[in-house]
């Protein structure tokens, strides 16, 4: 046996065999001597820190030859305890914390936060209408960043390096609308229990209606350089075989389950936010393989294009409406307006509090460092967000703080049919399939 | 904030403490489809009067309580015969002051079919923390149960492997428990100790 010099690989034995530890190095030296043992099977563990891996995932692997007999995942690298954290913050607080669980849709865990807050206080049908189009709007953008970052480094993964970039340059517009809008390119904390933080600046719609024609012509260099693409449909048809008896028994949602062939979108099935008011449809494929699910968030930025059309129209008719509840008692306090050096509180609100109402100062206090009473109880709000089902469990004691709050993360539970996606097929595979699942460890570990 | 000892109580600074009112069991007719689902769940499950402790209905939506030795027979007849195919997982909270009852399980389950959700509600004592593992129902309850098992020590009994899943395995304590204070744990890297965020001067 052979000694390493190389400082980043090294072997060992050990009870359960010879342990190779390779971070580097020469490759050839490995490949011999890995070539010596007796043995065929190998133990091989990949990630937490791999590229292919989509962020901090861990993947153990049993191979024969280059077959996989057995894949088991390990989480918990990202775990950072926000539903315990939020427990200790009040209502509009735990905004800022959802909004960082799954990191690439942002907007769609303060959606799913907030209507199961609004639920437990009773004012679903009280949101204003604006605020319901504008969360839509941001929602509808917010699935085409993220199924951008799913096709670019899902592209990367398997070898293609331009889509990545023709998918990071149309996620970039999408980042300069939300950072018009709300100041941020993400973790925004911009949807607020009883509506919206603040009001679209002006002129926005019309720019994001000219980021949509944009955007509608300069998807099809994605379109036409992957479907079809032999190397690409040699990577992608017939892998990471997913049924929809396998989905419906794992609870897997969103991509996965449409790839079967069902159309189930909770957007029409289980409509919230005024979505059954949009013209759109529910793209399926019934491959249930790695290209189905590929298609189908290709073909879905062109619908979520179609309502981000119509939600701007509907937010024009609906200039001036409310973004927030009225009432008083849960309506954020502060009136906004961007100031020189960026956004803050509109000088009418500090002069009506500092030197005309006293009233009024004292309800800001209140509400912004004590916050609001929610009704106790316990609701399950469900949305569908880029993945599959997210659903929030949120439970209230009556005070000021979320008594428990739970998120059913669609990433951690798609997550699971990982194995079933991948044992018996070849390693390079496991790659593509779980770039399909599109798991985001920040929400699978929250 | 950090290092709350005592009571627990973080309902703010009008320093009130409060407990989460337990509602009873609602009357009939519940309204919506719910009565559809109660008679259907008798019908097919004859033991139900002593299976489902409780049924309530609070803001439009079902939560069926239910006596944990028969959760796993009430959710195979929900599953096959009122088709609900899909169980969204397990959360738990924790009711320090609910004697004998400190440790609850809720299951939200979705129908495809008929479109439509219910809950499941089980709950345990703190000292004999066992409800049935319903992995052979859902097979996607797994993780889940797993994370609900890391973050409150509640046993699924029957679980293929009921190990700690977001914490690491050698972690002592289950962090969501209403008993376990918030705050950090000292980080030692190449032989450097930083201290928690609750034992630095600023928080203190």
């Amino acid at each position: 046996m052979t000694t390493f010099t190389d400082p980043y690989s090294s072997s060992r034995e050990t009870t359960e065999g010879t342990v190779f530890s390779v971070t580097g190095g020469d490759w050839n030296e490995l490949v011999t001597e890995i070539g010596a043992t007796k043995e065929e099977r190998i133990v091989v563990n990949m990630g937490p820190q791999h590229p292919s891996t989509h962020g901090v995932l861990r993947l153990v692997l049993e191979l024969e030859g280059e077959t996989v007999t057995e894949v088991r995942c390990g989480i918990g690298y990202l775990h950072t305890g926000i539903e315990k954290n939020i427990e200790y913050r009040s209502w509009t607080q735990g905004v800022t914390f959802v909004t960082r669980m799954d990191y690439l849709s942002p907007l769609f865990n303060e959606t799913a936060y907030c209507l199961a807050t609004e639920k437990l206080l009773g004012i679903t049908n009280d949101v204003p209408e604006r605020a319901s189009a504008i969360r839509v709007l941001m929602m509808e953008l917010n699935r085409i960043s993220s199924h951008m970052v799913a096709l670019g480094t899902g592209a990367l993964e398997l070898g293609a390096i331009t889509p990545m970039f023709f998918a990071f340059r149309e996620r970039e517009r999408v980042l300069d609308i939300f950072e018009m809008i709300s100041g941020l390119r993400m973790n925004m904390a911009y949807i607020r229990p009883g509506g919206v933080q603040q009001d679209l600046p002006a002129g926005a719609t019309q720019k994001i209606r000219e980021t949509v024609k944009e955007m509608r012509k300069a998807f099809k260099d994605n379109s036409t350089l992957l479907i079809g693409n032999s190397i690409w449909m040699k990577r992608t048809e017939g892998i990471g075989y997913l049924d929809l008896a396998g989905c419906t028994t794992l609870g897997v949602t969103g991509p996965v389950l449409r790839a079967t062939g069902l159309p189930w979108d909770l957007r029409k099935t289980q409509p919230y936010c005024g979505y059954e008011n949009y013209d759109f449809d529910v793209v399926t494929t019934d491959t249930c393989d790695v290209y189905g699910r590929f298609l189908i968030r290709m073909n879905e930025l062109e619908q979520s294009l179609r309502i981000i059309e119509q939600a701007c129209d509907k937010i024009d008719k609906l200039a001036g409406a409310p973004v927030m509840v009225e009432d008083k008692k849960i309506a954020w306090p502060a009136q906004l307006a961007m100031g020189g050096d960026g956004l803050g509180n509109s000088l009418d609100h500090i002069r009506e509090i500092m030197g005309t109402s006293m009233e009024s100062l004292i309800h800001h206090f209140k509400l912004v460092t004590e916050g609001f009473r929610v009704p106790a109880g316990q609701v399950y709000a469900a949305i569908e967000s880029p993945r599959g089902e997210l659903g929030a469990h949120i439970v209230s004691d009556g005070g000021t703080r979320p008594y428990r709050m739970h998120f059913r993360e669609p990433s951690f539970n798609n997550l699971q049919s990982t194995a079933a996606m991948c044992e018996g097929s070849m390693v390079a595979d496991i790659i593509g399939a779980v770039a399909s699942i599109d798991p985001v460890m920040g929400g699978v570990d929250r | 904030m950090f290092g709350t000892h005592g009571t627990g109580d973080t309902s703010g600074y009008g320093g009130l403490v409060r407990t989460p009112a337990a509602t009873g069991s609602s009357e009939r007719p519940y309204g919506s489809y719910f009565d559809d689902v109660a008679d259907d769940l008798e019908r097919a499950y004859p033991a139900f009067s002593d299976a489902i402790e409780r049924v309530v209905v609070d803001r439009g939506e079902l939560t069926l309580h239910v006596k944990r030795e028969k959760l796993v027979e009430v959710s195979k007849i929900l599953r096959d015969s009122l088709k609900f195919e899909m169980c969204m997982g397990v959360s738990g909270i924790h009711y320090p002051e609910q004697n004998g009852r400190e440790l609850h399980a809720v299951y939200p389950l979705l129908s495809i079919t008929n479109n439509r959700r219910i809950r499941l509600e089980v709950s345990v004592p703190d000292n004999d923390a066992h409800i049935p593992s319903v992995v052979e129902v859902w097979a996607g309850n797994n993780w889940h149960e797993r994370e609900t098992f890391d973050m409150f020590g509640i046993i699924f009994d029957g679980h293929p492997g009921l190990t700690r899943i977001l914490m690491p395995d050698d972690w002592q304590g289950h962090p969501q428990r209403k008993d376990y204070a918030l705050g950090g744990i000292s980080v030692e890297y190449k032989g450097a100790t930083i201290p928690a965020p609750s034992e630095r001067r600023s928080y203190r």
